[in-house]
């Protein structure tokens, strides 16, 4: 347990200090954001009809374009063959990493969000339903993409072929977070029942993540 | 050590290493004992690197058998191996002690820091992000994360690059330390180290 919660600080003080990747992310989902008004010209109905779905491309993408430095920069300095050398399992390292990487890059895009509603013209209510959607849904994000991390880690520029292996599996993902959101803000479904299936494929993730990423980085070392 | 090692030995036979498609080596047999130094030579490629990593996990044996005889039977032979190779695991923003911190509580080492920086020349450079090391520096904080965490083999590739003479000597009493205390050495190097009684294997020879 010492060594995981050493594995833990250790990742998220990396994110945070001088050249960590946590602000790229929210950067990005701002610049994602902010454009869509501008491209759509200034009808607020419209708007406010696909705020929630913008806001859910927004995180996805700046999810994805996180997602690379999850494990290379272990790779590149040789830290990721000493993390092997523990008796700590690699599956538990691998969480461990995925956590801190959501808690960095995941955790302040769903902070950001309800200033971003605004310039989407959300309301109150459906500002705090995508940041409820988002909050339970980025960890499957970051889950699944440790999974497809862990297998382009040894490629060179493996960051695009990245994005396309993991794209797919988060589908779900995005229609049942994008599902919850409009089920609070227009109805006429209920909202618990998407937001439970947004649950369940983030602790899915959670267990299936790790394992499939150990796996692929056991078989791949070379 | 806290606790008393029982001997020690680490056994090679028949053993074989293929990357990529072609046979790096084959037919290797060597065996090391407690309080034995090995020391690996040969050729660029000849597999030294490659011998060093598969020992300590990193590669899969293609061939034949590596073993560990009075180790830990829980416990892999890389669990129970420091390993120091050409990069040195470190972060550049996390300072000197944060980065040995790091290593010393995830490979389960309960030795002191400071001692550890102390007896590689770094003690005053604690509180310095590691990316202002110098590339010697940076070795040899490598070498005290193998002081602060005790581990039995040791698996040094290329121990003495960028360290400067007295750097050398304070590897040669750590090794010699270690050795003492029935430890193993097995390393790859192109430089004479100055281990007495250690022995040699030299690699990429076909008889």
């Amino acid at each position: 347990m010492k060594a995981l919660t050493a594995l833990f600080g250790r990742d998220a003080k990396l994110a945070v200090r001088a050249g960590g990747g946590a602000p790229v992310a929210v950067l990005f989902f701002l610049i994602v954001v902010t454009i869509t008004p501008f491209a759509l010209g200034p009808d607020l109905a419209l708007l406010q009809r696909i705020g929630p779905a913008i806001l859910w491309i927004g995180a996805l993408l700046a999810s994805l374009l996180a997602l690379d430095r999850l494990l290379a920069a272990d790779l590149d300095d040789g830290s990721l063959d000493l993390l092997t050398m523990s008796d700590t399992p690699l599956e538990l390292a691998l969480a461990a990493k995925a956590l801190a990487h959501w808690l960095t890059t995941g955790l302040p895009l769903v902070i950001a969000t309800p200033l971003l509603a605004l310039f989407l013209n959300l309301d109150l209510v459906a500002s705090a339903a995508v940041a409820a959607t988002l909050l339970v849904g980025t960890p499957a994000l970051t889950f699944l993409g440790l999974a497809g991390a862990a297998l382009t880690v040894t490629l060179r520029r493996g960051g695009l072929l990245l994005s396309v292996l993991v794209l797919p599996l988060t589908i779900p993902v995005l229609i049942f977070g994008v599902a919850a959101s409009n089920a609070a803000i227009v109805g006429p479904l209920p909202f618990g029942t998407p937001f439970m299936i947004l649950c369940a494929l983030s602790l899915t993730g959670l267990v299936i993540g790790p394992v499939a990423a150990a796996l692929a980085l056991r078989s791949g070392h070379d | 050590m806290a606790r008393a090692e029982p001997a020690l030995r680490l056994t090679a036979t028949d053993l074989a290493c293929e990357r990529g498609g072609r046979m790096i080596f084959s037919a290797l047999c060597f065996s090391v004992s407690s309080g034995e130094a090995l020391v690996v030579t040969g050729r660029n490629g000849a597999g030294k690197s490659s011998l060093l990593r598969m020992v300590a996990g990193f590669l899969a044996v293609a061939a034949g058998r590596l073993d560990l005889a009075g180790g830990d039977p829980e416990r892999s032979i890389g669990e129970q191996a420091h390993y120091l190779g050409h990069q040195d695991a470190l972060k550049p923003a996390l300072t000197v002690a944060e980065n040995l911190d790091f290593w010393t509580a995830w490979l389960g080492g309960t030795g002191d820091i400071r001692a550890a920086l102390a007896a590689v020349g770094l003690g005053s450079l604690d509180n310095l992000p590691a990316g202002y090391l110098s590339a010697g520096q940076r070795r040899r904080l490598s070498l005290a994360r193998l002081v602060a965490i005790a581990r039995p083999l040791w698996l040094l590739d290329e121990p003495t690059s960028a360290l400067d003479t007295a750097a050398q000597n304070a590897l040669r009493t750590l090794m010699h330390d270690h050795l003492a205390r029935g430890g193993i050495i097995l390393t790859a190097t192109h430089m004479p180290l100055g281990l007495e009684g250690a022995r040699s294997l030299e690699m990429g020879v076909r008889p």
